[in-house]
């Protein structure tokens, strides 16, 4: 394996932007620091933060069902079922769904990426979980306008 | 080639970092801190492999009067009680948790003193909030 990062002078972006070689961190060899070479896909900034919006999104609804559920007290059929009857209610709780599973998905596939090493497996366990997901989000909107 | 960096030797001398095995995990001691991380990846990890059963009770919640006396039928058994405490514990570690990294996010708290009493707290609430919901669970109160 070789390590991240390339040798001094080499990198792409110090002969773009025509940097003397020597006041170029050191760092730039470990491939860390700012002028690291930037690899990848690019799409674990935005990952990132959807991970902590979809967060807000559900610690916002979980601790307002909560309230509104030690508010009323009532734990019959009518009073659960009566809370999820309304249109808006259906709504907002179907954005707090689609929200679980968006943040399910990206805290499964780093769980996957971490620890699955086999290129085959890992992209078996992607793929199901992906249509795992899909098949949840269908089976939650059939839950929620069965009311 | 002249002689590498000073940091570069350095580097040398000390043992090359890696990734360790989920196996070795018990033989590492964990600060605080690192227990709250590890178990908000265990957690969510259960969240998401619950979500069928939890989906599940969801359904039957909603669906019907006869459905949801069914549900209560269900969730009568000591080992649907079991697992369910186990959710509540996964669902409670995780939010607190959770909101404990959004602060770090936003910088609050993270010096080191502050990230381990925080880290604690994350505990310290998410514990005994699970006990709290095992008491009715369970039939105690």
């Amino acid at each position: 394996m070789s390590p991240p990062g390339r040798p001094k002078g080499e990198s792409p972006s110090a002969q773009r932007e025509g940097s003397p070689v020597s006041t170029r961190s050191q760092m730039d060899t470990q491939g860390i620091g700012v002028g690291r070479l930037v690899v990848g896909a690019h799409y674990g900034l935005s990952n990132y933060l959807l991970q902590r919006l979809t967060a807000v999104v559900l610690a916002v609804y979980v601790l307002l069902l909560g309230g509104v559920l030690l508010f009323t007290r009532d734990l019959s059929y009518v009073g659960w079922a009566g809370l999820f009857a309304p249109l808006w209610m259906k709504v907002v709780s179907l954005i707090a769904m689609a929200a679980l599973l968006y943040h399910a998905w990206i805290g499964v596939k780093d769980i996957w990426m971490d620890y699955v090493k086999h290129t085959g497996v890992r992209l078996a366990l992607l793929t199901l979980t992906v249509l795992w997901l899909l098949f949840c989000a269908v089976w939650s909107v059939q839950i929620l306008w069965r009311v | 080639m002249s002689t590498p960096p000073t940091h570069a030797l350095a580097a040398r001398n000390r043992r090359q970092f890696r990734n360790i095995h989920v196996t070795q995990i018990v033989r590492y001691r964990l600060p605080p801190s690192g227990w709250v991380s590890i178990l908000h990846r265990v957690s969510g990890a259960a969240l998401f492999l619950l979500l069928p059963l939890l989906l599940w009770l969801f359904d039957l919640s909603l669906m019907s009067e006869l459905s949801f006396a069914r549900l209560q039928e269900a969730a009568s058994h000591g080992f649907v009680k079991l697992v369910l405490l186990g959710a509540i514990w996964a669902f409670l570690h995780h939010l607190v948790a959770g909101v404990r990294y959004l602060l770090l996010d936003l910088q609050v708290g993270i010096d080191k003193r502050a990230a381990r009493k925080s880290a604690i707290a994350v505990l310290a609430i998410s514990l005994p909030l699970t006990l709290l919901a095992a008491l009715p669970l369970f039939g105690v109160v």
